[in-house]
């Protein structure tokens, strides 16, 4: 692409499904999810990168969906709470949020889970304080985290 | 009666699953056709005039549908004034959806594009050339009412809106013998309530029905049916207002917001749904402020450390306008009633003003003055412990409210039933070694590490009574109406008028219909946030929701017991009495042996109900109603403890610990109660130690991002331990108490108290929240 | 709150990149992780007609190592610079301040160019590289250059990039045995900008210290070095006093801004605070 150009076509996989769109570029990743894709379990708080109620994974790695454009996820594998929840892989963790009401409004949860799970891929035993560090960039008005932390805690075998 | 599991269980939320698998709705997620997005020019100065609004360039954008000013909706959307009849001193000037001739606060609406998308309606908005003549502004409630001071509204003569003073005894003499006067300025910085979910709405306004639809995030349906029933001057019954799944509240979605209104009025305009949903900035600069308080308070003891009386004078504002239709005096008139509360004293004065100010309004969130008076009160009590050499403990044991004195009616008027300080502080003592906790604290100050432990002692005024807004001209219920419906398959489906943004009231309302039949919990299902479905209710603010809607719950669930006992007992020719309903089955009450499947039952009233005699009561669909009776509130109470450590060479507090020791009355379910504790814990933090509006010496709002206006996040906030007692409320057959804001109420003064406890080696207090960094290492002389 | 209109482009290559910057450079700007951008832009802060996106150009996401130094590619990401060996090995103060960047979201898109490219005056890359001595690879049509770290950051988001140039890569002198170093900052909240951070890295020979060099972040309208009090460790070893006056020296020689949420003298208090805590730390180590 060497001319500038105000719309683009692309073609992703979001949720194991391919994709194709053509996107006006100032789109946001967050946003063509929800209201392009119907993805609305990806929530928007901020649009400035701090509450991460957008992160979504992006090749494995979770980001801000409000960081990125949507363009950007060209090629890209995208999954969004809805593909994480189908497939399973969050299972455990959701049980545990429920078991524990590690959620009050849910506004935040798709987003925390999705942190969450991408903790425990990398450590598997994490102590309080490094998930509290890890969750660090997920604003929750609700819950006072504690519960979210204990839930964390307990999918990871970690006393709790 | 007898209360019997699932009431009182801790169980998970159903609610909570879908929100788990992101299958949440919001109403941001919710798309109608012909949809448009409304974005606001909203003023960038705190006080200025509009000379004229050029849409010319805007109309002409892409996407756009109608630029729209105030004079375009003359007649389609009316004014209002948020007055209280029970505040008949209250001067509240008119407010418009969109600001005419004249902007009074940084972020007030003076036009709106409503455009295909909200990118495009920004796109207009900024083409929208508005001709600001800047104006003298007032910044601070000292100096709105200072004479020569410029007026926020020339109509009104004054910026003062409102005074009032609460009197019992005589202050005067009382501080005159007193051995003991602790006199504190205290300081209450602005902050809100910053639901994650911000502010928003659709408004579908069908003209060939003259039906409006409204899916709006907020706390109370039937309160919002009613105003913009009155307000765009539609058929009650044709407004109908649905609460989706709404993402965080905190009482800054229960007013009306003239942007809001605004979206209704443009979807009447334009007979199109119309969609706002307010950015992150619009959050800050027009969202529900709160605090912004001084106080200055004076306590008076003997030398034994009883406590003689109290003096109290509030100043604060509500910003431009007084919010619409609570008012905004609620939070001053509560500090001037809660002082000092929970202690013994005769005398008591307090008094408070509000004013006017070219600030965004403050009004209602979670909490409302509580907080306030909570710090106050409780620092006080503090500082008067150290200069008489009592233990704050001891000085707190002797000074409180003892069982003997209840019932009571405290100087400040609030009506008390039995209250259980002492127990409180019993069980806190039984978590909390203070003793060893002081020998730790000289330990640690050897080694430079300064750690406090601050109490603060609550009183929580919970569950409103319909004495406060149906006497105050509002039409806000206070009663709340359970409506139950068995059906054929033997299920029961729940309509409240209660609402919930997550803190589980429709698990405890669940619970209770459950526990009163006898069936298990998840044979009910609960249905609210929608006006036109559900019975008449106040939705959810001021911590209600399980003493008002609970008990309207046991009320409707005891009617449908007795039915289904009545239509078994016909079929099974037994007496009713003989019968019970237990885990889903009418079976013998003495035996237990199974007669009946509910089922059964239901199929008999709904499809052939000639085997009932006329004469039995047998409805299965029916109404619970409760409102309480001569009473205002329905206080509850708790203690908090906080230890933590201040790091005197940056400023930072780091949590040791904090406990939590409530009252609620009965508890319907444990596990919610104890996580709406915690969360508003951590908000009470957040004002204690983070959240603060910053403005310039101009008067504009420097923080209005979440970057810079900070909130608590997970890694600095502490684990909070609970512990509960039940001091059941005699005034209600549930007995249970609100619980929504304790959290809140005691987090600040309990952190105060701490952290000044922690600085006693420096010989210094402070008294200003939130404790910032800069403002701890001023006191200490370090910057 | 979504961003104005702009277009797009997206260079596959390094050369189509500069060649586009040398027609378009004056009106794009260019998205590398976009975590600063991409909220400016949501702001309608930033103006740029052209977003101009390099995370699609090859070479400029790898780490490698040169005789004496690692060159770190300018798209690399805060993730991949915590996950290096290399930088753990060789830049080891790069190790320890990536994880005070933000959160792990960000830091999994961010990247280390990006943030030297916006000379965001309270992050804490551009202070690491005036600390370690770095140099900036800076691309354009007609070839490279090369710019240490003193001369790049010029004010308040201004460096020494030009519209027309791109930073490809920074060139870091690989830490040597005696390399000491140390890093510390200040935040309210885990993963905020600083109030105030320190990036110290230096030599040890023995217990006596060489070309430490302090590299203030969050403290005045760039990264800064705090030359009188650098100049006082020379070939000292330090003791509790010596600690002292430097912590003196610091604070007399930072003159931080002054807002309505930080005062000006906050800040200049916890420049003292840090480099006392940071030469205790090295003193410690030392011993």
């Amino acid at each position: 692409m060497t001319e500038p150009s105000k719309t683009v076509q692309m073609a992703l996989r979001v949720n194991r499904e391919s994709v194709e769109a053509t996107v006006p570029v100032r789109r946001n990743l967050v946003d063509f999810l929800r209201d392009d894709l119907g993805l609305t379990g990806s929530h928007v708080g901020c649009e400035h990168g701090v509450c991460g109620a957008c992160t979504v994974v992006v090749d494995g790695a979770i980001m801000r969906g409000c960081l990125m454009l949507a363009v950007q996820a060209d090629g890209c594998e995208i999954e969004t709470i809805e593909g994480a929840d189908q497939s399973g892989r969050l299972a455990a963790l959701q049980a545990a949020f429920h078991r524990r009401n590690a959620l009050q409004c849910g506004f935040c949860t798709p987003a925390m889970l999705l942190t969450a799970a991408a903790l425990l891929e990398q450590n598997s035993k994490p102590s309080r304080d490094e998930i509290r560090d890890y969750l660090s960039g997920n604003f929750c008005r609700c819950t006072g985290y504690q519960e979210i932390v204990d839930a964390v805690a307990e999918v990871a075998g970690a006393d709790t | 009666m007898n209360f019997q599991a699932p009431i009182g269980s801790s169980l998970p939320r159903d609610r909570a699953k879908r929100l788990l698998a992101g299958r949440g709705q919001y109403v941001d997620d919710i798309q109608l056709p012909r949809m448009l997005h409304l974005a606001f020019v909203r003023s960038p100065y705190p006080h200025a005039r509009v000379k004229s609004i050029e849409t010319i360039d805007a109309v002409a954008m892409p996407g756009v549908a109608r630029v729209v000013k105030g004079a375009d909706l003359v007649g389609v959307v009316s004014s209002w004034r948020g007055t209280h009849n029970l505040f008949p001193g209250l001067k509240a000037p008119e407010q418009h959806v969109l600001a005419g001739d004249t902007a009074r606060w940084q972020g007030e609406a003076v036009a709106a594009v409503a455009a295909r998308s909200r990118a495009e309606a920004e796109d207009a908005a900024e083409q929208i050339v508005v001709d600001w003549e800047e104006l003298p502004f007032v910044g601070d409630a000292e100096v709105a009412l200072e004479n020569g001071a410029t007026f926020v509204h020339d109509s009104l003569g004054s910026n003062q809106a409102f005074a009032a003073e609460v009197k019992q005894g005589n202050t005067e003499l009382a501080f005159q013998d007193a051995h003991l006067v602790i006199e504190r300025r205290f300081r209450f910085n602005r902050h809100t309530g910053v639901s994650l979910e911000s502010r928003g709405l659709i408004a579908d306004y069908d003209p060939s029905a003259d039906r409006l639809t409204v899916y709006q995030s907020h706390q109370t349906p039937h309160q919002q049916q009613d105003l913009y029933a009155r307000l765009l001057d539609i058929p009650e019954q044709n407004v109908r207002v649905i609460c989706p799944d709404v993402g965080g509240a905190f009482g800054l979605k229960h007013h009306l917001y003239p942007d809001e209104l605004a979206a209704c009025a443009i979807s009447k305009l334009l007979e199109r749904p119309v969609k706002y949903i307010a950015d992150r900035f619009e959050s800050f600069l027009s969202d529900i402020h709160c605090r912004d308080h001084t106080v200055t308070a004076r306590m008076a003891f003997t030398q034994e450390g009883d406590i003689v009386g109290m003096q109290v004078d509030d100043l604060f504002h509500a910003g431009a306008y007084s919010q619409y239709p609570r008012s905004s005096i609620a939070e001053g008139n509560q500090i001037i009633r809660l002082c000092g509360i929970p202690y013994r004293h005769e005398h008591y004065r307090a008094a408070v003003r509000m004013a006017y100010l070219n600030k965004s309004l403050l009004g209602h969130i979670r909490s409302v003055g509580h907080p306030i008076a909570c710090a106050v009160t409780e620092q006080l009590v503090d500082l008067g412990a150290k200069q008489l050499s009592l233990d704050p403990v001891a000085m707190r044991r002797r000074a409180y409210l003892r069982d003997e004195d209840f019932p009571t009616t405290s100087p400040g008027g609030i009506a008390l039933e039995h209250l259980s300080f002492h127990g409180c502080l019993d069980r806190a003592l039984e978590r909390i070694d203070v003793d060893a906790f002081r020998r730790e604290q000289a330990q640690l100050r050897e080694q430079g590490i300064y750690r406090g432990i601050g109490f603060a002692t609550f009183v929580d005024l919970t569950s409103i009574g319909p004495e406060y807004y149906g006497e105050g001209g509002q039409h806000i219920s206070a009663q709340e109406t359970c409506l139950l419906r068995l059906e054929a398959s033997g299920g029961i489906r729940c309509y409240t008028g209660a609402t919930d943004q997550g803190q589980g009231i429709d698990s405890g309302i669940q619970q209770v219909v459950a526990g009163v039949i006898g069936v298990p919990v998840q044979d009910v299902k609960v249905n609210s946030g929608d006006s036109e479905l559900c019975p008449v209710g106040g939705g959810s603010w001021g911590s209600r929701g399980a003493a008002l809607a609970g008990e309207a719950a046991l009320r409707a669930g005891q009617e449908l017991r007795r039915n289904i006992l009545n239509i078994a007992g016909v079929l099974l020719q037994k007496v009713p009495e003989l019968l019970d309903i237990r885990d889903g089955a009418v079976v013998d009450a003495t035996s237990g042996a199974k007669q009946l499947a509910l089922a059964e039952v239901a199929q008999i009233g709904h499809f052939r109900p000639y085997m009932v005699p006329d004469n039995t009561p047998s409805d299965l669909t029916v109404t619970g109603r409760y409102a309480s009776r001569d009473r205002m509130f329905l206080p509850a109470n708790g203690l908090h403890v906080a230890i933590l450590d201040v790091d005197t060479d940056t400023g930072l507090i780091v949590f040791q610990r904090y406990l939590v020791v409530h009252d609620c009355g009965r508890l319907l379910n444990p596990l919610l109660v104890e996580e709406q504790i915690r969360g508003g814990v951590v908000q009470g933090i957040g004002g204690a130690l983070y959240e603060e509006f910053i403005y310039d010496d101009d008067g504009y709002l420097c923080n209005g991002t979440l970057a810079d206006y900070l909130v608590p996040m997970a890694a600095e906030m502490p684990d909070i331990e609970v512990e509960h007692l039940e001091t059941p409320t005699a005034t209600s057959e549930l007995g249970a108490k609100g619980a929504g804001e304790a959290g809140t109420t005691g987090a600040m003064g309990a952190v105060l108290n701490a952290v000044n406890d922690a600085l006693t080696p420096f010989d210094v207090t402070l008294s200003e929240v939130p404790l910032t960094p800069p403002r701890i290492l001023r006191a200490l002389g370090k910057i | 709150m979504k961003a104005p209109d702009f277009a797009y482009l997206r260079p596959n290559t390094l050369e189509e990149a500069v060649a586009a910057l040398g027609r378009f450079g004056d009106d794009a700007r260019i998205l590398a992780g976009g975590q600063t951008l991409m909220a400016l832009q949501n702001f309608r802060m930033a103006s740029a007609e052209i977003l101009f996106d390099i995370n699609w150009i090859p070479g400029l996401s790898d780490i490698h190592e040169e005789p004496d130094c690692l060159v770190i590619g300018s798209l690399v990401r805060y993730a991949g610079l915590e996950a290096s060996s290399l930088i753990e090995r060789d830049a080891p103060l790069l190790s320890e301040a990536v994880g005070h960047i933000a959160h792990p979201a960000v830091r999994n898109r961010g990247t280390i160019g990006g943030s030297l490219a916006l000379g965001d005056p309270a992050a804490e890359m551009p202070a690491c590289m005036l600390a370690l001595n770095a140099e900036m690879v800076l691309c354009d049509a007609n070839g490279e250059r090369r710019v240490p770290a003193d001369e790049f950051f010029l004010g308040l988001y201004e460096t020494t990039l030009r519209p027309d140039e791109i930073l490809t890569a920074v060139r870091i002198p690989k830490a040597r045995p005696s390399q000491c170093y140390a890093f510390d900052e200040v935040a309210r909240r885990r993963g905020d900008f600083a109030l105030a951070g320190l990036a110290i890295a230096g030599k040890a020979e023995g217990s006596a210290l060489h070309s430490v060099r302090l590299a203030y972040f969050g403290v005045a309208d760039r990264p800064v070095l705090a030359v009188s009090a650098m100049a006082m460790l020379e070939g000292q070893s330090l003791t509790a006093e010596l600690i002292d006056r430097v912590r003196e020296a610091a604070i007399g020689e930072l003159d931080p801004p002054d807002d309505p949420a930080t005062p000006a003298a906050y800040r200049r208090h916890l420049g003292g605070v840090l480099v006392a805590r940071l030469l205790g730390q090295l003193r410690e180590r030392l011993l």
